[in-house]
């Protein structure tokens, strides 16, 4: 379920790292906990965003949720898939409907992060 | 009922309060009237209302013809007692007179969306340029000088503490219109939002399209104002408009010494999520039925306070409900023939008078007086109500007077006004 080459926080966002460069989602058991998807607000490109600090926000039919930032960065890429089909956030969470791509600034954050078998752990004690 | 719940005085109520915070003394009320003498005084109050005067004032808030079938919707208990329409299955009746309000919103303004109200013109403008730095991302405002200068002030108190720039665009001397070759020099790509007003505080039409042509070159919206809703009759709506944001005291709203007014938002569909206020939208009940219900209120401080983007988290219900009846009443043809009405009788005074600008207008215009006080006085003995001396707002405009037109103009009033200017 959980991708091993994912970090996830603990406010169920997941990062996947590739060079100095991280792509930001929300994990599958929160679109399942928020229900179907109806809107999502997403940062500008070029923001500066900092690790557990709010960036957006997604809105499902039953509650609004903050999306915090699981790293510290510049947002060099928005996926615009979700600004006409936020419901692709309930289909597929991990994979096309990634949030933000972020030029991280402090990658030794990761050691504040969960691995997938950590919240695993997380998600199934919650 | 102190007994009932624990407390000896009245006092005991406020004993939680600290003694530095509490009035200690005589409250100057003065004491108790009988019923008569009330309905003596507020007699008495009334008489001094200048009922069967004629008026030529306007500047933001119209002398129209209310239709009494306003009066008779709005007093119906199931209008004026109930509350805001959050359960929709008991408030189909409000949600689905606010939906016709947006409706015909929608139709009269072209935008895509209306929202369900704001509190009158002079906060939707301000929201309307807080709506575009949430679109945009930046904090910088133009806003046309030729703006209504009381919403001008409501805009400044705004943005006072948010860290805004509002940079003000003059109007050319001569036709009154916003100054293009001006506003060419101060548009640049920190522009939020162009404010421009047509029929602008002189009355003017201004022609938007350049004006958004500029805006939109620079990435910046272009928000359309409006004080005087009439005129939206035989306006063409301005379809390059990003926003609008306008008055409806025009429809049916009566002056009540200024208030409570009715203002709405309209604007295209991709900046709803920035819309503030709220959305009344149709939908299915359970057994498949036409039904309404809030689409749309995220950006209210009741569901996410601290991420509110507006103070605003209400509607004018009840007062939107008068502007509803009243284009109900009037129709589309209806509001076409009250504004060509409206176009006629101010071009018919327009003429007789010394005009101060050259652009089009639509029911009011600037006419050049030797002493405005002078005349206004003059007028009010023969019971009319003259126009706003325009040096209050604008110095450099001493000794022109703002007139008003409307279907209540008669032309012997407008001849005694004509006579008095000597003209």
């Amino acid at each position: 379920m959980y991708p091993d080459n994912f970090r996830y926080t603990k406010e169920h966002e997941w990062v996947r790292i590739e060079g100095d460069q991280a792509t930001v989602g929300i994990t599958f058991h929160a679109q399942k906990e928020l229900g179907d998807i109806v809107y999502v607000d997403l940062p500008k490109l070029g923001t500066h965003v900092e690790q557990a600090k709010p960036i957006g926000s997604v809105e499902s039919v039953k509650a609004v949720s903050d999306i915090f930032a699981p790293m510290s960065g510049e947002v060099v890429e928005v996926n615009g898939l979700l600004t006409d089909s936020p419901e692709k956030l309930n289909a597929d969470p991990h994979g096309e409907a990634w949030l933000i791509k972020i030029k991280l600034s402090a990658p030794q954050e990761t050691a504040h992060l969960l691995s997938a078998a950590e919240y695993q752990a997380y998600v199934g004690a919650e | 009922m102190l007994d009932l719940i624990g407390a000896s005085r009245l006092e005991d109520l406020y004993a939680h309060l600290p003694e530095n915070i509490r009035f200690n003394g005589d409250l100057n009320v003065p004491p108790g009237k009988s019923e008569y003498e009330i309905a003596d005084y507020f007699g008495a109050r009334g008489g001094e209302n200048a009922n069967g005067f004629a008026s030529f004032l306007g500047a933001g808030v119209y002398h129209h013809y209310r239709p009494v079938l306003v009066d008779a919707v709005v007093s119906r208990g199931e209008f004026l007692t109930s509350y805001t329409p959050y359960q929709a299955e008991i408030s189909q009746g409000t949600l689905t007179s606010i939906f016709e309000f947006q409706t015909m919103l929608c139709q009269l303004t072209g935008m895509e969306v209306a929202n369900a109200s704001m509190y009158d013109g002079s906060t939707a403008v301000p929201e309307a340029a807080m709506m575009a730095m949430r679109v945009t991302g930046r904090k910088r405002v133009i806003v046309a000088r030729s703006v209504h200068p009381e919403y001008r002030e409501v805009l400044a108190t705004y943005t006072r503490h948010q860290n805004v720039e509002v940079v003000e665009a003059g109007f050319d001397n001569e036709s009154g219109a916003i100054d293009l070759r001006a506003l060419e020099r101060i548009v640049d790509k920190n522009t939020a939002a162009v404010i421009v007003q047509s029929p602008n505080f002189f009355g003017g039409v201004e022609d938007i399209q350049p004006l958004a042509a500029l805006a939109h070159a620079n990435g910046a919206l272009l928000v359309h104002a409006f004080t005087e809703a009439v005129s939206l009759g035989v306006l063409e709506p301005p379809p390059d408009a990003d926003i609008v944001a306008g008055e409806l005291q025009s429809f049916a709203i009566s002056p009540s010494y200024g208030g409570p007014f009715a203002g709405v938002i309209a604007c295209k569909e991709k900046y709803v999520r920035q819309l503030p206020g709220r959305l009344v939208g149709q939908t299915k009940d359970a057994s498949g039925n036409r039904a309404f219900c809030l689409t749309l209120a995220t950006r209210e401080q009741h569901i996410r306070r601290e991420k509110a983007t507006s103070n605003i988290c209400t509607n004018q219900a009840l007062i939107a409900l008068m502007a509803t009846v009243f284009m109900t009443v009037y129709g589309k043809r209806g509001l076409r023939e009250l504004a060509e009405q409206n176009l006629a009788k101010a071009h018919y005074l327009g003429g007789e008078l010394k005009r101060r600008f050259t652009g089009p207008y639509f029911n009011e215009f600037v006419a050049q007086a030797s002493a405005c006080d002078t005349i206004n006085e003059a007028l009010l003995r023969r019971k009319i109500i003259g126009g706003l001396p325009l040096a209050r707002f604008y110095p450099e405009l001493d000794g022109a007077m703002l007139l008003c037109c409307t279907e209540m103009s008669r032309r012997g009033h407008m001849d005694a006004v004509a006579e008095e200017f000597g003209a």
